[in-house]
């Protein structure tokens, strides 16, 4: 089958299992999973943020959790002082992507290396981290919120439908708006990412100079990459900042930040549905690990009473259910062993059996074919 | 006139508890053009294992200024051996991969420590300085900074040792051809660097406290003074340490500490824009 079959396939198989979370889930799911579901569905929002700004526009950010609490906390300083969400939305939207613009301008314009982008992505989400968390005194206030400093913002109301404030949505209409929203935000995706400026985009990843010889300004499409990045997690951190009626700046951290980093290699840098399922996959793992306390006896299940014992009495580790032990080794695992993801290793295994004849060796790697 | 002798000898610390903090990370980015960012945590290693010598007998000073080096050095070679030759040329890979050493290492020391506060006082108490006391172990910091950069300088300037390392990272195959090993001579450098930041982390140990999540609070600093500072290792450090550690002290006397650090960040990003090189790449060239 060629590449184009192969795409419409996997877009059709992407909306029809849309479709049926949208319509299944809630008639499945207590209320309290369909919760759970949701905020998977909200940062899956924030996976393809950053999926499409490293994966495609091949700009390593690693604070995209700083445009995430921009969005979460411009609603709320929003929503505090208007009443009503539309204009909040909007600016959940636009503060960070005006953000991401001005940081991208330093970063982009100044020439700075990858590497130098990476140490000064870091570097701003602990500055908005440790600014926001020092806010905590009650002169700290913009309009009618107040900042909150370590403790949060918390109970912030939540949306409405445009223009009708009375009209809040609640938990079930907050699933909806949010699986509505993921999937917009994948189609379009994909989508952008067939049109000139999506191919320009991966065109500057694949070599910039040579790009920047046939007359596309790297600088400018790198810059819209970024921006549009920032727009999105800041649109993820709206949904997310609804989700708990709460944002603290934790939010910022670097914790959040490597996590996301994380969804996106697990699932396949260069892909769309990766990060999505990375994310999913590796919330749920956290998720289930926070619930479980695995204590020794579990432990010694998993790994046999020897290698339990070595940890628990050599290290005198009592508690294995630790998130960074976890993540942190799933990163290293991802990076030394899988480096590619999940998902683009097993598209060519499931791709394996229809090809007319088994392809000797990649000789130039295909990476904008087969966007799944 | 003493306060100006009390706020002398602070932007004094501060300059040097960044070059201190940073001097680890610039041998091994200067050195290896690797981007390490478990830095934080070999810091936060380095105290661990100061506290832990010194519970268990051993003299304080010996335990900050040997037992701890030598643990984290050891830890960095670990870690070369086992992760970082892999990724040699992959700097992208190398971020990526030893920020999932960082969070791995948080994970271990919570899970072995706990998530609280181990502390040890500083030694040597006070001093006074007209109507202002100052601490005696802050000056003694400052100056075990200025010993310490003198003899990076040294090694590297005037010993073979230090002349067959830099001759190997500016160019490996030569180097192997002349029948240098340089995968050696990488596990080496990378554990001096791992060494020098276990010995930063130990010496800030008494004044901050360690906590297996006090990385954090130091990896952004030791950053933008590696890549403020530029390609030299030394001037490059000492350069970007003075720099923003006046900054920072200066914008703190203003403002609070955190919009110190706050600002000196963001003077940071700025300067990175102005000079993408960083100081050493516009001023300085041709020093170590």
């Amino acid at each position: 089958m060629s590449a184009r079959t192969w795409n419409v396939a996997g877009l059709a198989l992407v909306g029809v299992i849309g479709l049926v979370a949208m319509i299944g889930l809630p008639q499945w799911l207590e209320l309290s999973s369909l919760l759970d579901v949701t905020v998977y569905l909200i940062l899956a929002i924030l996976a393809l943020s950053l999926a499409v700004v490293w994966g495609y526009g091949g700009i390593l950010c690693f604070g995209q959790s700083a445009f995430f609490g921009l969005g979460a906390y411009a609603y709320a300083i929003a929503m505090f002082n208007i009443g009503e969400s539309t204009i909040p939305f909007v600016l959940a939207i636009a503060l960070p992507a005006a953000f991401a613009a001005l940081l991208g301008y330093f970063m982009f314009y100044g020439r700075i290396s990858d590497v130098y982008l990476g140490v000064i992505t870091l570097t701003v989400t602990l500055i908005l981290f440790n600014a926001v968390n020092s806010t905590a005194g009650p002169e700290y206030r913009i309009g009618e919120a107040r900042l909150g400093g370590f403790n949060g913002i918390p109970s912030i109301p939540p949306l409405n439908w445009p223009g009708v404030p009375d009209s809040a949505l609640d938990l079930n209409d907050l699933f909806y708006v949010s699986i509505v929203l993921l999937l917009a935000v994948y189609f379009g995706l994909r989508w952008l990412l067939v049109s000139r400026f999506g191919r320009v985009m991966v065109a500057i990843r694949e070599n910039e100079q040579r790009t920047g010889f046939l007359g596309y300004d790297a600088r400018l499409y790198k810059l819209g990459t970024f921006a549009l990045g920032g727009a999105l997690a800041g649109l993820a951190g709206c949904l997310f900042a609804n989700w708990g009626a709460f944002v603290s700046p934790t939010i910022f951290g670097l914790g959040q930040s490597a996590q996301i980093i994380i969804w996106v290699i697990v699932g396949g840098r260069g892909t769309l549905i990766g990060p999505v399922v990375g994310c999913i996959a590796i919330q749920w793992l956290t998720a289930y690990l926070g619930s479980a306390q695995l204590s020794k006896a579990s432990l010694t299940q998993i790994v046999g009473p020897t290698v339990a014992n070595v940890l628990s009495s050599t290290l005198g580790i009592a508690d294995f259910s630790n998130t960074n032990l976890v993540l942190g080794a799933v990163l290293l695992a991802f990076v030394l062993l899988v480096p590619r993801g999940v998902m683009p290793t097993l598209r060519d295994l499931v791709r394996l059996p229809f090809a007319r004849r088994r392809p000797a060796r990649d000789l130039v790697p295909d990476k904008a074919e087969g966007t799944t | 006139m003493d306060l100006v002798l009390v706020l002398v000898i602070q932007v004094l610390f501060a300059m040097a508890s960044l070059a201190l903090i940073s001097v680890g990370l610039a041998v091994i980015f200067g050195m290896m053009r690797v981007i390490n960012l478990a830095h934080g945590e070999f810091l936060m290693l380095g105290g661990y294992s100061a506290i832990v010598a010194n519970q268990h007998g051993i003299n304080l000073w010996i335990a900050m200024l040997v037992v701890a080096p030598l643990v984290v050095g050891a830890i960095g070679v670990l870690v070369e051996r086992t992760l970082i030759r892999f990724l040699y040329g992959r700097m992208i890979d190398t971020m990526l991969a030893t920020w999932g050493l960082s969070l791995f290492l948080i994970g271990l020391i919570t899970g072995i420590f706990g998530n609280t506060t181990v502390g040890i006082s500083a030694p040597l108490g006070g001093m006074a300085i007209g109507n202002y006391r100052t601490s005696i172990y802050g000056l003694v910091v400052i100056a075990i900074t200025a010993v310490l950069l003198v003899a990076i300088y040294l090694v590297l300037r005037h010993t073979r040792v230090g002349l067959l390392a830099r001759g190997t990272m500016q160019n490996p195959n030569m180097a192997a051809a002349l029948g240098l090993s340089p995968p050696k001579v990488y596990a080496v450098t990378f554990g001096v660097g791992a060494a020098l930041s276990g010995l930063a982390g130990a010496l800030i140990a008494p004044i901050s406290g360690v906590f297996p999540t006090i990385g954090i609070a130091y990896i952004a600093k030791a950053f933008i003074t590696v890549i403020g500072g530029g390609a030299a290792i030394l001037s490059g450090t000492v350069t970007a340490a003075a720099l923003f550690g006046a900054i920072q002290e200066v914008a703190t006397y203003f403002t609070t500490p955190v919009f110190g650090v706050v600002i000196t960040l963001a003077a940071a990003i700025v300067l990175i824009r102005l000079l993408p090189q960083g100081i050493t790449g516009r001023f300085f060239k041709r020093w170590l």
